[in-house]
């Protein structure tokens, strides 16, 4: 199980990239800065970066709106 | 249009008062006067502006609230000839160097509200009212017949005209106007007008439009100050429109007192944006309707009166088909020099109905607001029929998200048997019929039908659909998406608290440009305790109030970010651009600021407003309720759709096991929990702010923020003694 911000819980599966996780929670937003155990993971490596099982997982969303 | 029939117009206009005055040169920012206009006697004066007045409210917003103070009591009704416009940009508004840099602020005491109301505009009014000669335009009294106000900033003078023959609607008199005062095509570029439209006559939600000269499309466009009814005032006041016109712009026409200040962090903020707009908010391809898809992915747009924050078909509406409609590689900025660029349109579309039927026109938009207010909150995905509201909406100068909520609230009263056919006089208000809400729009235009009713607003209209159709009012408090009388902004904030209490705290009503807090909330999971979200609740709106007082539009703050922003201790603030609003304000002004300046500026006017409130009767904590719609699910049907989500709250937050429980039982109890958190977050923004629990700033606050004035603190004491 990965924890996202300390709020939301994603099955964890083989294979899972920083991408795929994305996907799955529907963060779409373009400005948020991920990281994983703490590392800050430049947007370039979402797709190469795996997520482990049980890695902590942060993806803040800078805020915009109208 | 040809010269001969504005030649008529103008041999109509009977000169119903003139003012000369000594042409000014603009000093850091400031002219140090304001310019002041009464309709009823014909009066035009010039106040002046003085030291105490700049340091305390700075500017904008500021100015307009302080001017707006001294000109109405504590009785004073909107539609009373001692209200006012108030029109001011800032001490930075009118800046090339900077993008975002010509916004104007617009203070009143609104139709809908009955107490001070606040709205922001670009377009060119604002800085060229500074250029010629004034920090801000004061309009007091009312007129007996249609009339306009000209103010020509070259040759110093002043008029108010009768103009009898003009139009109301505001694509033809912007552009009569135009033609009137410009001797050549070149001096188009030069004049600004505001106007509103025949919706404003019959209905409370008027806006004001604000015009520039598009030298590329050869044509007017305009931006639009919506909220809170003041077109409904202007056209109250019987003005078709003011015009101001200055010839003779200066990239540097601040005469800012350090002027390589400026000009080295406007480099920056302009490669920046160059550099990573594509990649990031693509504003200046899609502009603020990039934000359709995304509030749909995150459970945000609304949809169906604020029941549902998704819908499978928001794509219909979303960015990429308004990147498609709107004309590409223009400098669709608001106001010079503005690199972010952002205002968009679609040129060549041919209207479809109403009183311009087969006209080909510009449609300035739509804006995300627009898009998901009549679009997605009323059903409706189809992308010609929010072009033809669009357009509609400006031209009549009805505020298009007061329109967009105030139909979805009607649709869903029609859906759930308050209203009928026979109600809305053949109008089936249903979900989705796009036809019937463009038709409710032509008749808030004409005056007639069931138009006139629903253009009073959600507050008035839920009383009237209890008292004359039965409808319950508990009901339709419950989905009725207005705080304050103000209809809300676009975003569906359920699941927000920090959000939640960002709409009902904001002194105006319900508009998100206080605080927008649902990321940094709802997803982020930054703001876990009370006390979090209400610092968020205190830093964000005072920092977002700075903007309405210099002249600024906040896109540019956090619209764009520089890539190395997430290495920064604070990334949500944006720290290198708070930086870049140092150097700009103190690069204009020469008044050295710190970043924590800014904010005390903030919250000097902020406080100020909230006192303004108290004054006109409002201002206290009854009056920072909102709809239950906005805290969680009011119908079966709202709960049954996010079922998992809500049991599982119940579950761990309220400590309630759902299991065995009717779905009625479990929204009672999720009901009774939110609302006690509600009430918890106002205790916590009340405390960080220095209010009483009752929500009013205390004598202590008052002096901390050097606005002690003795009415202000007597008033401030009879309300807590």
């Amino acid at each position: 199980m990965i924890r996202v911000n300390d709020k939301f819980d994603v099955e964890w599966q083989e294979g899972m990239t920083v991408n795929s996780l994305l996907t799955i929670l529907k963060f779409t937003f373009p400005m948020i800065i991920v990281s994983v155990n703490g590392r800050v993971v430049p947007k370039s490596e979402y797709g190469p970066t795996r997520v482990e099982d049980n890695d902590e997982v942060k993806v803040i969303h800078l805020i915009a709106g109208g | 249009m040809s010269t001969k029939d504005i030649q008529e117009m103008r041999q109509a206009h009977e000169v119903l008062a003139e003012f000369d005055y000594e042409l000014g040169e603009v000093e850091k920012g400031y002219t140090n006067r304001t310019l002041y206009v009464n309709l009823s006697d014909n009066t035009i004066a010039s106040k002046p502006v003085t030291q105490q007045m700049k340091d305390i409210f700075t500017g904008g917003k500021g100015f307009g609230l302080w001017l707006l103070w001294n000109g109405v009591t504590g009785d004073t009704k909107w539609n009373d000839p001692e209200n006012e416009i108030v029109i001011s940009s800032g001490p930075i508004g009118g800046t090339t160097q900077y993008p975002g840099s010509g916004k104007s602020l617009v203070v009143s005491l609104s139709p809908t509200t009955h107490s001070v109301i606040d709205s922001n505009v670009g377009g060119h009014f604002g800085p060229l009212l500074k250029f010629a000669g004034w920090d801000a335009l004061e309009i007091q009294g009312k007129a007996e017949r249609d009339v306009i106000v000209f103010i020509d900033g070259n040759a110093g003078k002043v008029t108010i005209e009768e103009a009898p023959e003009e139009a109301v609607d505001t694509h033809l008199i912007g552009e009569q106007m135009m033609e009137m005062f410009a001797k050549t095509d070149r001096e188009k570029r030069d004049i600004s007008t505001v106007s509103a439209g025949s919706g404003a006559d019959h209905t409370l939600i008027g806006c004001l439009n604000f015009s520039w000269y598009d030298v590329r499309r050869k044509s007017v466009r305009f931006k639009q100050a919506g909220r809170g009814g003041i077109g409904t005032v202007l056209r109250d006041k019987k003005i078709k429109a003011l015009v101001v016109k200055y010839s003779g712009r200066k990239g540097v026409a601040n005469n800012p007192a350090d002027r390589k200040r400026i000009s080295k962090v406007g480099s920056k903020i302009n490669k920046e944006i160059r550099d990573y707009d594509a990649v990031q908010n693509r504003m200046r391809n899609v502009g603020t309707p990039y934000l359709v898809s995304i509030m749909n992915d995150y459970d945000l747009l609304p949809v169906y009166n604020f029941r549902f924050g998704s819908h499978p078909e928001a794509e219909k509406i979303a960015g990429d088909v308004w990147e498609k409609r709107f004309t590409q590689d223009l400098p669709d900025g608001c106001w010079l020099g503005c690199t972010m660029s952002c205002s968009h349109a679609v040129d060549g579309y041919e209207l479809r109905t109403g009183p311009y039927r087969g006209q080909v026109v510009i449609v300035d938009g739509p804006e995300y607001e627009t898009t998901a207010g009549c679009g997605s909150n009323c059903g409706i995905f189809d992308p010609d029929a929010l072009l033809e509201i669009n357009f509609y909406c400006d031209t009549y100068g009805i505020d298009t998200i007061s329109f967009g909520t105030l139909t979805a609230f009607v649709m869903e009263c029609y859906e759930a048997g308050i209203l009928n056919e026979e109600i809305t006089g053949g109008l089936e208000l249903s979900f989705g019929n796009a036809v019937a809400a463009i038709e409710l729009l032509h008749q808030m235009g004409r005056g007639e039908g069931f138009g006139l009713i629903a253009g009073q607003g959600i507050r008035r209209v839920t009383q009237i659909f209890a008292q004359e159709y039965g409808g319950d009012p508990q009901f339709m408090h419950d989905i009725g998406m207005e705080a304050k009388g103000l209809e809300y902004s676009e975003y569906v904030t359920k699941e927000s608290l920090a959000q939640q209490g960002g709409y009902g705290l904001a002194s105006k009503g319900p508009q998100h440009d206080e605080a927008w807090l649902i990321f940094m909330d709802m997803v982020n999971n930054q703001l876990p305790t009370f006390e979090d979200k209400a610092e968020a609740l205190h830093y964000f709106p005072m920092w977002r109030t700075w903007f309405g007082l210099c002249g600024l539009c906040k896109l540019p703050w956090n619209d764009i970010v520089p890539p190395d922003n997430a290495e920064t201790d604070e990334p949500p603030k944006i720290p290198e651009h708070v930086q870049n609003y140092v150097e700009l304000f103190s690069g204009v002004t020469g008044r050295e600021v710190t970043k924590e300046d800014l904010i005390t500026m903030s919250e000097t006017v902020y406080n100020f407003q909230r006192v303004f409130n108290l004054k006109m009767g409002f201002g206290t904590r009854e009056h920072d309720a909102i709809p239950y719609r906005s805290m969680g699910p009011v119908t079966v049907q709202e709960y049954e759709s996010r079922a998992e989500r809500y049991d599982k709250q119940l579950k761990e937050l309220v400590r309630d096991d759902a299991e065995g429980k009717t779905t009625e039982e479990k929204m009672a109890a999720l009901r009774a929990y939110r609302e006690e958190q509600y009430e918890k977050l106002i205790d916590a923004v009340y405390k960080r702010r220095g209010w009483t629990p009752n929500g009013i700033p205390t004598p202590e606050t008052l002096k901390r923020l050097h606005i002690d004035f003795p009415d202000m603190v007597e008033l401030v004491r009879r309300h807590i003694e």
